[in-house]
């Protein structure tokens, strides 16, 4: 009576509650962004105009561009770092200064970030004082910023993959004589792909939306566009952000429910063949002298 | 322990793999907190970067060490930072709670939701999330405002006759903080709920215990850890939000995030900041720890079941 996935009138209630709690905001800032009245919360009927005038700020498009390079450089930077790391938390357990090592991998994630913007501003001060570099604060110090953030993301994601997938796969490649670096590009990386892929979209998005860390990263020419929104609607609210807001929301949401559907599928797949593999390794192993069946290649 | 036996304990590949990540954190994570405690020793200067230096060499060969106490002195015993302090704390207590109320029922229902459609429904949960957390935050600035949304829908219906004040008081601070920081917690109240043996409830029911029991004596203890985890995913850094009390809050609210920002961007006092910052880190290195220790336990358990 307990697991028939039937809910009772209680807890749909509460769904229907809590959805309607998340999605309203969201979709009256969309509704509003098509209001033709300048003051955004009087409805003056239908209009786009919000829309061309977002195109055509300049302020608003170089902001965009230098956060999308932001983001993808520190993404990618992210999840070399952060995969890496997973990997050793996952696998190696034990070694000195492991409990440091952990121990920094959780803060940042939770760390509020008035601190660490603060703290990274004061070692680039430092480091500039003492060799030079970096000359001046911009997109070098808030890719530094970025990528010691998003890499604890990743590393959440890979390590909890890694302790999910069944060790064995590597222990029988060890077994068959194949060096480490090889286990890991051919095997390792291979099974946590997914988590990879999610990884790095986590990284983008955090990165995107950074504010504050970037506020004291960030130098006089290098304005991202969380600084240019903030500065906005600090101001009152702006029919302009309403309608970057409907696009925001779109993009991410078409993102993130087409690359959570192509995983998904993916990982079924990959979870059956390994199913498969591990059933062929059985009868096999029932049959002959017990030669494993997964293959390298 | 000298060099040779290092290298000879430690195997290279192993080393090299360990230290990339390693390093990285070292230099741009933990050195950073070192140099944030040091400047809280420094005075406030008129220079590039604004503060004095604790070292300094004399003309005859003397090294000076001035360290400078007053930042920690003026923390301690300013009524003000004592109470922003304690706001923060407070804020950051209620935003917990409100989450915890909020979101177990939520994360609860969609735990026990058909397990073809719970990935549905906990990505809807996460999508808000996704999008922008500053739009997210302005979205309520629209709603909440004197002519906004939820004014016009009471006034229209004729449930009140004027505006109601929603903004910009603690009503609207602990809302936006409550939907902000949801998806934080119910994310680890699920991943601890799904993996609930049901089991258990049904011969809990056998034996004759209400739902209500049952719920209490089972669910709620088994799911404990998922509640502290995401506890402290929404307390630590919900002390030190600057956006939100920054746009939604009322201009008397006292948070520390506030003050360290002012102190920083509009009053050019790093030392002061850097000290604030300190404190902070004093104050939240326990539920930091705390965090750290039942998120390794929840990713690790996840092996054995």
């Amino acid at each position: 009576m307990y697991n028939d996935g039937r809910l009772s009138w209680f807890l749909k209630g509460v769904l229907a509650l809590g959805y309607l709690f998340l999605y309203v905001p969201i979709l009256s800032l969309i509704v509003y962004s098509f209001n033709a009245s300048k003051l955004v919360t009087v409805w003056g009927g239908f209009s786009t105009r919000w829309y061309s005038s977002l195109f055509q700020n300049d302020q608003i498009i170089s902001a965009v561009l230098l956060s999308a390079k932001i983001a993808l450089a520190s993404a990618c930077a992210a999840v070399v770092l952060g995969t890496v790391a997973g990997f050793v938390l996952a696998r190696f357990k034990r070694f000195r200064g492991s409990t440091l090592f952990a121990g920094m991998m959780t803060a940042p994630m939770v760390m509020p970030e008035v601190i660490t913007g603060l703290s990274m501003l004061l070692l680039f001060i430092s480091m500039q004082q003492f060799f030079g570099v970096p000359s001046e604060r911009g997109f070098f110090t808030i890719w530094v910023g970025h990528t010691t953030l998003c890499m604890a993301y990743v590393s959440v994601v890979v390590r909890s993959r890694l302790l999910e997938i069944d060790q064995s796969l590597e222990d029988a490649a060890m077994d068959l004589g194949a060096r480490p670096m090889k286990i890991f590009f051919k095997i390792t990386l291979p099974l946590v792909s997914q988590a990879i892929a999610s990884g790095f979209l986590l990284s983008i998005t955090l990165s995107l939306d950074d504010l504050v860390t970037t506020a004291f990263l960030s130098g006089p020419g290098s304005t991202t566009l969380p600084q240019v929104i903030f500065s906005k609607v600090r101001l009152g609210l702006n029919p302009e952000i309403n309608a970057l807001a409907t696009i925001t929301v779109l993009v991410v949401g078409t993102i993130v429910i087409v690359a959570n559907y192509l995983m998904m599928n993916a990982q079924r797949k990959r979870d059956k063949a390994i199913a498969a593999a591990m059933r062929a390794n059985d009868a096999d192993s029932q049959n002959s002298a017990g030669k494993p069946a997964v293959s390298l290649a | 322990m000298d060099l040779k036996r290092l290298l000879k304990r430690v195997k290279p590949g192993r080393g090299a793999v360990i230290s990339l990540p390693y390093v990285w954190l070292l230099v741009f994570f933990l050195v950073p907190f070192l140099i944030v405690l040091k400047i809280s020793f420094a005075s406030q200067d008129i220079a590039i970067p604004p503060f004095t230096h604790l070292m300094t060499f004399g003309d005859d060969g003397t090294l000076n060490i001035a360290l400078n106490l007053a930042n920690f002195q003026f923390i301690l015993t300013d009524a003000l930072y004592a109470d922003t302090y304690l706001s923060s704390l407070r804020v950051a207590f209620v935003t917990t709670v409100l989450c915890l109320m909020i979101g177990y029922p939520i994360a609860y229902a969609i735990a026990r939701a058909r397990p073809d459609i719970r990935n549905g429904l906990l990505l809807a949960v996460m999508l808000p999330f996704w999008t922008s957390f500053l739009l997210r935050v302005y979205a309520w600035m629209g709603l909440l405002n004197q002519n906004g949304l939820i004014n016009q829908f009471l006034v229209a219906t004729g449930i009140v006759h004027e505006p109601l004040q929603l903004f910009h008081n603690d009503f609207s601070l602990y809302l936006v903080m409550l939907y902000a920081y949801l998806p934080f917690m119910i994310l680890p109240l699920y991943s601890h709920l799904v993996k609930m043996d049901l089991r258990l409830l049904e011969a809990a029911n056998d034996l004759g215990a209400r739902p209500l029991k049952a719920f209490w004596k089972i669910t709620l203890p088994l799911s404990k850890n998922g509640i502290i985890a995401g506890a402290m995913m929404v307390f630590i850094p919900a002390v030190g939000e600057f956006v939100i009390p920054e746009l939604v809050g009322g201009s008397d609210t006292l948070m520390i995030g506030k003050v360290l920002w002012n102190e920083f961007f509009d009053n050019n006092n790093w030392p002061m900041a850097s000290a604030v910052a300190t404190f902070m880190v004093v104050l939240l290195i326990v539920p930091i720890a705390l965090f750290h220790r039942f998120e390794t336990r929840q990713l690790e358990g996840e092996k054995h079941v």
